[in-house]
């Protein structure tokens, strides 16, 4: 069952098309990740579906209802975007941070209320950012701040999240820390996520269906244990690799050839015995 | 978290009562100090049935308008710059540096220089229309490209229309000797020798743009955000950017129109008050308000005693004070609003 779908998608600046027809239908209470090349078109993909970008052809179909005719404050509270790279202002706190996530329900006649205070109460719990309210965004390490800008877009209590490349820019350690957060918000809450990861591998990992895009075109989608293999990855990143099962979670582990150690041997012998089957 | 957000109330209205004092004092101080020496107790007859001698008389045509002038334009400058940093998130962003004052200016010194225009209401409707003009240039003209207004670009714009409508003023001013004497009360900001009637006609403007500002003040916390986030929480950004840009144009005209081209007001204030209250513009608009109306009035009378016994045009004082504020922002790089 989806409840977000992209139909005939068509999107160019200027006279550089990046989605000429694309169709896309995204799972109900899974988590989706988008992979592809750098500028292939992902982020604004994600952007198209959270009406960030204004596409020039097609719709963006959510629970039955083209969004583009939706009210802003009716989207923000069915669909939460968090952008890449947010920057907060200067000396704002985390509570004010989370506390804006509860901007779409206010109103001249609506001002701030009990179930206001209990979401961002319930944001801060869930991201482990109950501890950090009075401090600054500013003043916190890399991957606190993507927790406190996950808990602002939790707050608004949507069935689906965006998030754009949520993990770049942090270490192993945050990335785990975010994605391990974002996983369990899915699992408890069966919310539909959305996110445009670069590493393949953690993509695979947290995934329940991939979609791999190339230059505007979706090359293929679904489990990454059904669709991840060394020829798909060849043709959506140019680059050769090997895939093998993670030895300790089983997901598709992609292994990316190079030239470094003498291009490892074992692997290079293991392709002229392939070439030499062939013949 | 009750105790401590009552706490917090109470901390917070004393601050505005503290800041809402100290403006009384800076215009009891404005009204009681300058070239003129005039004794305390003839500045209090004045306001308790004035006798006409020449003391009461330079405290009430030109002590009274010249506090009022200042803390009305100080406001508004303010106010408005608070307003562009958000729209622009660019921290160097006010009606001096992106043109907005210089497009008043240039239509103002065309009307009166050029087609006799005298009118206060016709002056200030010129002056009105001059701002939006050079606002809305400067605002195209940083918005072209793929990647949209950014800083940079913004900047820029901004500069280069502040050069040209000064330099179109000049050109005006140098081909045509007898145009100076009518225009000079525009080219640099002064808040002397206006009456309180110029102040009464540009008002109104300044009191729409003030409620205007206050009205958006909540959805600007969110916009300063930035564009993206504001859009991802529901905020339609296009109608506030819009509704602010015209609350500028109101501001800044008006204080062009009555005062002439003050700068820097617009840049230091935002900031020194985003130091003090933070980042929440339910209480940084009114507090800009507060603020630069204070500032103005102390940079007036200081501009009363700086080269004495002449007196300094205010513009030159705020200058004087910017510069180096300007310098420090613009160093400190970036982090906006």
């Amino acid at each position: 069952m989806s409840q977000l779908e992209v139909r005939n998608l068509g999107l160019s600046y200027g006279d550089c098309y990046v989605f000429e027809d694309l169709n896309l239908a995204i799972p109900k209470g899974k988590i989706t990740v988008f992979i592809g090349s750098n500028g292939c078109g992902k982020s604004t993909l994600v952007r198209s579906i959270s009406r960030l970008l204004k596409p020039q052809r097609g719709s963006v179909i959510l629970d039955g209802a083209d969004i583009s005719g939706m009210k802003t404050k009716h989207l923000a509270r069915k669909l939460s975007i968090l952008p890449q790279g947010p920057a907060a202002p200067e000396g704002l706190t985390v509570l004010q941070l989370v506390k804006q996530g509860r901007y779409p329900y206010q109103s001249w006649l609506r001002q701030w209320s009990r179930e206001d205070d209990a979401a961002v109460k319930k944001a801060l719990l869930s991201t482990g950012m109950d501890s950090f309210v009075d401090r600054t965004v500013d003043s916190l390490s890399g991957g606190q701040r993507q927790r406190a800008w996950i808990a602002m877009t939790l707050a608004q209590e949507t069935p689906v999240i965006l998030l754009d490349e949520p993990t770049t820019y942090l270490d192993m350690a945050h990335q785990i820390e975010v994605l391990d957060l974002l996983y369990r918000l899915n699992a408890e809450e069966h919310r539909t996520i959305v996110m445009v990861l670069h590493d393949i591998n953690l993509a695979c990992r947290y995934a329940d269906n991939v979609v791999a895009i190339c230059s505007g075109k979706i090359e293929a989608q679904g489990r990454p244990e059904d669709i991840i293999e060394a020829k798909l990855i060849e043709s959506v990143f140019s680059m050769e690799c090997r895939i093998i099962p993670d030895p300790f979670y089983g997901t598709p582990l992609c292994i990316p050839l190079s030239k470094a150690r003498d291009g490892a041997p074992s692997l290079l012998s293991l392709r002229n015995e392939k070439e030499k089957a062939a013949y | 978290m009750g105790m401590e957000s009552r706490q917090l109330r109470y901390y917070e209205i004393i601050r505005l009562i503290i800041s809402l004092i100290s403006v009384m004092l800076a215009v009891a101080a404005s009204i009681a100090f300058g070239v003129t020496d005039i004794p305390l107790s003839a500045v209090w007859e004045s306001f308790a049935g004035g006798n006409g001698s020449n003391d009461h008389l330079v405290i009430q045509t030109t002590r009274v308008p010249r506090a009022f002038i200042a803390a009305s334009a100080g406001a508004s400058l303010a106010v408005a710059g608070a307003l562009m940093q958000v729209i622009t998130s660019n921290p160097i962003a006010s009606p001096s540096t992106l043109g907005v004052n210089s497009g008043a200016v240039f239509f103002i010194v065309l009307a009166a220089g050029w087609l006799d225009l005298s009118g206060l209401q016709a002056l200030t409707w010129v002056a009105l229309l001059g701002a939006a003009i050079s606002g809305c240039i400067v605002f195209a003209l940083g918005s072209i490209g793929r990647d949209g207004m950014t800083p940079v670009k913004i900047t820029l714009a901004g500069a280069s229309m502040a050069a040209f409508f000064y330099s179109l003023t000049q050109g005006m001013m140098l081909s045509d000797g007898k145009m100076f004497d009518q225009v000079l009360v525009w080219l640099v900001g002064s808040v002397a020798g206006r009456d309180m009637n110029q102040l009464e006609a540009v008002w109104p403007y300044m009191g729409a743009g003030m409620l205007i500002a206050l009205f958006l003040s909540r959805k600007l916390s969110v916009l300063s955000m930035g564009d993206d986030i504001a859009r991802s929480l529901g905020q339609n950004i296009v109608y506030i950017k819009i509704s602010a840009a015209a609350a500028v144009i109101l501001l800044a005209g008006a204080s062009v129109a009555v005062a002439g081209p003050i700068a820097f007001i617009g840049i230091i204030i935002p900031h020194v008050v985003r130091f003090f209250v933070g980042t929440d513009y339910r209480w940084i608009v009114p507090y800009c308000a507060v603020l630069g109306a204070f500032l103005l009035i102390s940079a007036d009378l200081g501009s009363r005693y700086i080269a004495m016994p002449k007196e300094v045009p205010v513009g030159v004082m705020t200058a004087l004070l910017g510069v180096p504020f300007f310098i420090y922002i613009a160093r400190k790089g970036g982090r906006t609003s």
